[in-house]
């Protein structure tokens, strides 16, 4: 499984309420809706500037604050594949893989990515490809693989108890 | 390789021989925890189109979180759990007013040093205090783990808290859990494992380490365990036949950090509205003045708990400008609490006894707060909004201080009683 597309960069403790605003959470939304309020009060132009495969680099805490679920759902409905930090609140992290966003820690690549540039992710791998440098990481289980590639925990565990 | 307990507990529970922290492991829980929040569960599992739980004898279904129910949609929820647990005979059923879950689990005797507990809950860290890898989950990951007993988990960093000395009288390990927050911040721990370790570990009881591990939540730790040792041992051998393998971390395991505290040093301490890490001492804040205290909880809802108010408490009386609940974490606690004469004497202090359960902690019903009001709670959360209304102020303290407090009407150090 291969990940490519250009990054978006932001900083430290980017909260749940700047990815998607809790004035938004009791009203019912489809995906696509969720989609264009992704990042809406961190990056206004987010949702309309990123395409399928788009990649977030990030500092430390991605994702704190409140567990809401639809943090992740609405960034990764925006487009965006993967998210990579120097660390994640740990309910966020986990909203992401079982919502089939791929979230990994690692604390060098900030200093090399640049916003725009392209990004190659090879799960498989484990390795990352960006302004001519080479990051490796521990590739997820088999388990984390089958969850991304079918979009989410729900989705990888009805398939998997049908059989699929 | 040399590992921590995290590391090897969830090796094991993964089918490895070893993992690292960082690393991606798909595990097998001994324990799968679920409340109140069952019915939304129920929900998430029925999407899954399978007919019945994997292994039901690993699931724990305690009704603790609105009992009994307080309205209608309660008791519907409570109806539904209920319905759900005859049709897919679930054998760890537990109704209304056995206790609070993080109590009820240890009483049952369901798990013990070495085992892994996940929930729905995010005081599942609670289950630490025993040597338990155990971590609070999503919901849709609990119905996940209820069709297939198995779900990811990444193996967390550990941190380790060295303890020494003797906390002093009155002083209580919830003094030192505020300290420690206030020291880390809420943040401090974030999917960490942390380990609770030392001489001042051992001297704590059961009841104590489970303050520990409770509030690592509050520190944003994954998991927060306490090492095993014979007291460990001890209380688990009056609860189950089953055998366990207490697990400990080798000499030369890596941890990402280390700290040092000295029990003698705590004093009686108190977070302020309206995060955990808001530290101060109980003695500068006396002109605060309360409107009800809380004595219960998953945090400080236990027999010594109970104790140590009615130590304070006995022969006197609350001030008139206040209500004090009291709520015993279990059935159990209730029972032991009501035939040594404790509840008969915090109730002619004034004390209003209530059921077990999680009562208003979180804000659903049993001593709602209304706007402008003060609660001195011994709850593990002071968050706005928290105890059902988001214009009154929650001030966290030990049962010791709620119980001084109590007397006076105002914020108090408990060592003015001694």
């Amino acid at each position: 499984m291969k990940i490519n597309g250009k990054i978006f960069k932001y900083g430290d403790d980017v909260n749940t309420d700047v990815i998607f605003p809790g004035k938004y959470t009791y009203l019912l939304m489809s995906n696509e809706e969720m989609a264009k309020h992704a990042l809406e009060d961190l990056d206004p132009d987010f949702s309309e500037k990123c395409s399928e495969g788009d990649i977030i680099i990030a500092g430390k805490n991605f994702g704190c604050g409140s567990s809401r679920e639809q943090a992740a759902i609405a960034i990764r409905a925006a487009g965006c594949k993967a998210i990579i930090a120097k660390s994640f609140a740990r309910i966020f992290y986990r909203n992401c893989l079982n919502n089939g966003l791929f979230a990994l820690t690692n604390s060098k690549i900030q200093e090399v990515a640049e916003i725009g540039n392209n990004i190659d992710i090879d799960l498989s791998a484990g390795k990352i490809n960006t302004g001519g440098m080479e990051f490796d990481f521990h590739p997820p289980s088999k388990e984390v693989f089958g969850i991304l590639e079918a979009g989410g925990l729900i989705p990888y565990t009805k398939m998997k108890l049908s059989g699929g | 390789m040399s590992s921590t307990i995290a590391e090897k507990i969830l090796a094991k529970k993964a089918g490895l021989n070893e993992v690292e922290s960082g690393q991606i492991v798909t595990v097998e829980p001994d324990v799968v925890l679920s409340h109140d929040n069952s019915a939304a569960i129920i929900g998430h599992f029925k999407k899954l189109e399978v007919d019945r739980v994997a292994i039901p004898e690993r699931m724990a279904i305690i009704l603790d979180h609105v009992v009994p129910a307080a309205k209608e949609s309660d008791a519907i929820n409570h109806q539904i759990i209920r319905n759900f647990v005859r049709e897919q005979r679930i054998p760890n059923f537990f109704d209304v007013g056995r206790g609070i879950c993080h109590q009820v689990l240890p009483e049952e005797g369901l798990y013990g040093p070495g085992s892994l507990v996940l929930g729905a809950d995010s005081h599942t860290t609670t289950h630490g205090a025993f040597g338990a890898f155990a971590a609070g989950i999503g919901r849709s990951e609990v119905a996940v783990l209820w069709a297939t007993g198995k779900l990811w988990l990444k193996v967390p960093e550990s941190f380790k808290f060295n303890l020494i000395g003797k906390l002093p009288k009155w002083i209580t390990p919830k003094d030192l859990t505020l300290t420690i927050m206030g020291e880390i911040r809420a943040d401090g721990a974030i999917y960490k494992c942390v380990e609770f370790c030392g001489e001042g570990l051992h001297n704590m009881s059961i009841a104590g380490r489970m303050v520990l591990s409770n509030l690592s939540a509050e520190m944003g730790a994954k998991a927060g365990i306490c090492h095993p040792d014979d007291k460990t041992i001890q209380w688990l051998k009056s609860r189950t036949d089953r055998q366990f393998e207490p697990v400990l971390p080798d000499d030369d395991a890596e941890y990402e950090g280390e700290l040092t505290f000295d029990l003698s040093e705590v004093k009686a301490s108190i977070a302020m509205p309206h995060t955990v890490d808001n530290f101060e001492l109980a003695r500068n804040l006396c002109d605060i003045e309360l409107n009800q205290v809380l004595i219960g909880t998953c945090t400080n809802g236990r027999i010594e708990d109970l104790h140590l108010a009615a130590q304070v408490l006995k022969g006197r009386k609350i001030s008139s400008n206040l209500r004090l609940l009291v709520f015993p974490a279990s059935r159990e606690i209730y029972i032991e609490a009501s035939r040594d004469g404790t509840l008969a004497a915090l109730a002619e202090s004034g004390a209003t006894i209530m059921n077990p359960g999680c009562g208003p902690c979180l804000g659903a019903h049993q001593g709602v707060m209304a706007p402008g009001e003060i609660t001195l709670s011994t709850a593990n959360r002071n968050f706005k909004g928290r105890m059902g209304c988001n214009k009154a102020e929650i001030y966290l303290g030990s049962p010791s201080t709620a119980a001084a407090s109590a007397i006076t009407g105002h914020i108090t150090d408990p060592a003015e009683f001694i």
